[in-house]
């Protein structure tokens, strides 16, 4: 549709654009990327023919820009500029109606049907009809940018091309504006080329990037292909990192700011404080954990580690609720609290410290085995859950890398199999060995300061460590619970 | 969709303009007509030019005939005239250079037009084919070239052109070429209180040759500034937004310069340069009915006429019998307006 071949151009002597070429398919949503001064606006106003080329060529639809009149392209093409200047108290009707310009003709040209439908849909697309009547100058930055959006809809363009369209936009309505131009791609045949500050966002909506630095193409990829994290490092001369987006494969970029870098203070065994409520950790600083627990689960970070102690009867609804709850009352924020339940008399907490060189982990084991199970054999057992569970805590003072985290609690895992099987623990069901509980718990947290830990099998420094430290200390915890389980009898 | 109810508020608002303009203007003419050192009551003026334009010959007291149709109806259809030019051209100005403050006064344009008009007048020059046209004629290629010396100085100043530096352009102009006239007219040795009276403008004793001359500049500038409406709205919004609107903004752009300084000129050349009514006048056609240049345009022609027929009738009336200039008269109300337009500018900039 637009197709840009070797263009060059700049003001006066100083070339800012340097032969870019690319090409923008019909209903495709094209990204362009870049630094400040990359030349991403002066690439815009070439392609929206505000400024002339120096070298290379612009067509549309197989036919140069320079060729079409402003009417015409104006048909064709509208554009969104970043910044508006406006010096009279137009309304917001009259304001998009403006958008209908190219499209009336004669000398006073009657307003049609057509122009009617064309600006109340506009305005209705981008939520200005509200205020319709009202000056454009009290209106936020916001609701103008959408009144300027809906003037270039009311174009009825092929092409749309948007310098920043989400500036001044808060989150819903940059989602809802990006939302809205993606659905008119495929409703309106409309082809849309913008440029964009926030590389997430881009990545989101557009289908291809165009990545610029210094007036040159870097890269024209998929989102997937540009915002890679050497690329992007290079380009913008920032430290970032590339994460997956929960939902759509579309790479997402983190910052890694300079601060908090800083070193800080070991997790030890002397940080744990047992009452015959809980075990409660609370970190001088938030650890980044892997953990199947009540609360706090999955991959985060989190500052206060709960192991609470729940009666055998004890039965709720919603134990995530009650575990926030919990949390809460006892002056931990729910949101930076990793949370576990047991029925297993926390008090027998068996926590045990293992050091070598720089690295050093805590381990700490509550084990209850009245409900153990073997894996294998599992799908004999009927759904049926009692308590009596295993949590294990493995608190690193070292910086994992995510396979790290996972090879961590794999060897965990592993690790207490090999303890239950050493006490020949048993399934009450199936009266083979059993692998664990059918509701244990495990949680990898680490500072993420000091020695960098790579990998985490279990012949590894950080696995040997873990290994034994989950075999000793599971150990330890069922004889504890055994003898408490003995003596009551 | 717009609620049948407000669509027809709208029209309404524009069309309760449009009358309320053209009440005031037979108000003001029927005022200045009948009001002077002679009073001419309503009736006996609807008579007489019931009188002059059906040939009945009533029973009509002929001086107060004479009054009326020699005197005092020439002088208030120039009057109406020079307003409608000065306020459609500042209206205009104001749209083209997103420049509220703009107007043929403030931008040097009227002094300019004026040197234009004293070199005709005084060193009685005449072109060839044009004869008593050679007044207007050389006072709008004054004018024209003042313009884009004004603009183009601007725009070396500083490319943005923001909206004070273009007037203080403008002003910087105005001094300079009022000095360069006083300094003509101080060579000519003529009579320096005539001239100077002239310089602030009248409409006095100008009579039906002077109509001949403004008119056709009149329709013409009007014309070509209404068939650009719509553009100018565009405009308004920057010239870059213009071209994306699909408007061609360099042929555009000179058409309503052009057509500003056509009127302007034509208006200085038959009347003196009379100040601020390109402001005023524009200013509260958009503060009572919209920016929209389709009517701001139209309306500033008919409550500009408005304005200076009331000046002109202040100006003879206030001291009478002595005449003050007009234009006098239109800058004490026009520099509190341009004052208060400034202050809302700046205020809205930062706010």
């Amino acid at each position: 549709m637009l197709n840009v071949r070797d263009a060059s151009g700049g003001y006066g002597e100083r070339t800012v654009v340097k032969k870019v070429s690319f090409e923008v398919e019909q209903q495709e949503i094209l990204g362009i990327l870049g630094p400040n001064g990359s030349g991403k606006t002066t690439l815009m106003k070439m392609i929206s023919g505000i400024l002339p080329l120096k070298e290379g060529a612009i067509t549309f639809r197989g036919k140069e820009l320079s060729a079409y009149s402003s009417k015409q392209l104006a048909k064709e093409i509208a554009v969104l500029p970043q910044l508006h200047s406006h010096a009279f108290d137009y309304t917001v009707r009259e304001t998009v109606s403006m958008g209908r310009y190219p499209h009336q003709k004669g000398m006073f040209a009657p307003w049609t049907k057509k122009d009617e439908a064309a600006v109340g849909d506009a305005m209705k697309q981008t939520g200005v009809s509200e205020f319709e009547h009202q000056s454009i100058q009290d209106l936020s930055g916001g609701e103008r940018q959408r009144v300027f959006l809906a003037q270039a809809l009311a174009q009825e363009p092929k092409l749309l091309l948007l310098d920043e369209p989400t500036n001044h936009l808060d989150l819903s309505y940059q989602k809802q504006l990006l939302d809205l131009l993606k659905e008119w791609t495929a409703t309106h045949e409309l082809t849309v080329v913008s440029i964009f500050h926030d590389l997430n966002i881009a990545s989101l909506y557009c289908d291809r990037l165009l990545l610029l630095h210094y007036g040159e193409t870097v890269r024209l990829s998929s989102p997937g292909d540009v915002l890679k994290k050497d690329i992007v490092e290079k380009v913008y001369q920032a430290r970032v990192e590339t994460q997956v987006h929960p939902e759509l494969p579309k790479p997402q970029i983190t910052l890694l700011p300079e601060h908090g870098q800083e070193s800080s203070s070991m997790i030890q065994e002397d940080l744990f404080q047992v009452s015959s409520q809980h075990v409660l950790l609370t970190a001088p600083q938030s650890l980044k954990t892997l953990s199947s627990a009540v609360i706090g689960a999955g991959l985060g970070w989190h500052r206060h580690f709960v192991n609470r102690h729940v009666p055998m009867d004890y039965e709720c609804a919603d134990s995530y609720e009650d575990m926030c709850r919990y949390a809460d009352e006892n002056g931990w924020n729910a949101a930076s609290t990793v949370g576990m339940m047991t029925a297993v008399m926390v008090e027998d907490v068996v926590i045990k410290e293992f050091k070598q060189e720089e690295l050093s982990i805590v381990v700490a084991v509550t084990a209850g085995v009245g409900n153990a199970v073997d894996v294998a054999l599992a799908h004999q057992r009927d759904e049926k859950q009692t308590v009596g569970t295993i949590n294990s805590w493995i608190f690193v003072n070292g910086k994992l890398s995510d396979e790290a985290f996972i090879q961590a609690m794999m060897t965990a895992t592993e690790a207490k199999v090999k303890a239950l099987q050493q006490l020949n623990v048993k399934d009450p069901v199936t009266q083979t060995l059993a692998t664990g509980t059918s509701t244990d718990s495990l949680l990898v947290a680490a500072t993420q300061k000091g020695a960098y830990v790579q990998y985490a099998g279990p012949v590894t420094a950080l696995g040997k460590m873990i290994g034994r430290g989950i075999v000793e200390c599971t150990v330890e915890a069922i004889e504890v619970y055994r003898k408490r389980k003995n003596g009551s009898k | 969709m717009l609620k049948p109810s407000t669509r027809t508020s709208l029209a309404n608002k524009v069309w309760i303009g449009y009358s309320l303009s053209s009440i005031f203007l037979v108000i003001a003419f029927c005022l200045a007509i009948t009001i002077g050192s002679v009073q001419v009551p309503l009736k006996e003026m609807l008579q007489i030019f019931w009188g002059s334009l059906f040939g009945t010959q009533g029973e009509l007291d002929q001086t107060l005939k004479t009054i009326v149709v020699d005197i005092r109806f020439p002088r208030v259809v120039l009057a109406a005239l020079v307003g409608a030019s000065l306020a459609i051209a500042g209206a205009s100005f104001q749209g083209l250079l997103k420049n509220p403050l703009a107007d043929p006064y403030t931008l040097g344009v009227s002094s300019g037009a004026s040197v234009g008009a004293v070199m005709t007048i005084f060193f009685g020059i005449t072109l060839p084919g044009l004869g008593s046209f050679t007044l207007p004629v050389v006072s709008i290629l004054a004018a024209l070239a003042t313009l884009f010396i004004v603009l183009g100085f601007a725009r070396f100043v500083e490319r943005s052109m923001k909206m004070e530096t273009i007037i203080l352009t403008g002003i910087i102009f105005s001094s300079f070429l009022g000095s360069i006239l006083s300094l003509m007219i101080a060579l000519t040795g003529e009579e320096l209180r005539q001239i100077i009276n002239w310089l602030l403008g009248s409409v006095s004793m100008r009579g039906w040759e002077y109509i001949r001359l403004i008119a056709p500049f009149f329709i013409i500038g009007s014309f070509l500034l209404m068939w650009n409406a719509r553009e100018l709205n565009a405009m308004a919004f920057g010239e870059e937004r213009a071209q994306h609107l699909g408007v061609n903004v360099r042929l555009r752009k000179y058409v309503v310069l052009a057509s500003g300084s056509l009127l302007t000129g034509a208006a200085v050349a038959v009347s003196g340069t009379i100040g601020f009514v390109g402001l005023v006048v524009p200013h509260i056609v958009r503060m009572a009915w919209g920016a929209d240049h389709r009517h701001v345009l139209p309306l500033s022609v008919i409550n500009g006429a408005t304005l200076l027929i009331i000046c002109d009738l202040a100006a003879r009336t206030i001291i009478s019998p002595t005449e003050l200039p007009i234009g006098v008269i239109t800058a004490l109300i026009g520099a509190p307006v341009f004052g208060l337009i400034l202050i809302k500018k700046r205020r809205e900039s930062r706010g």
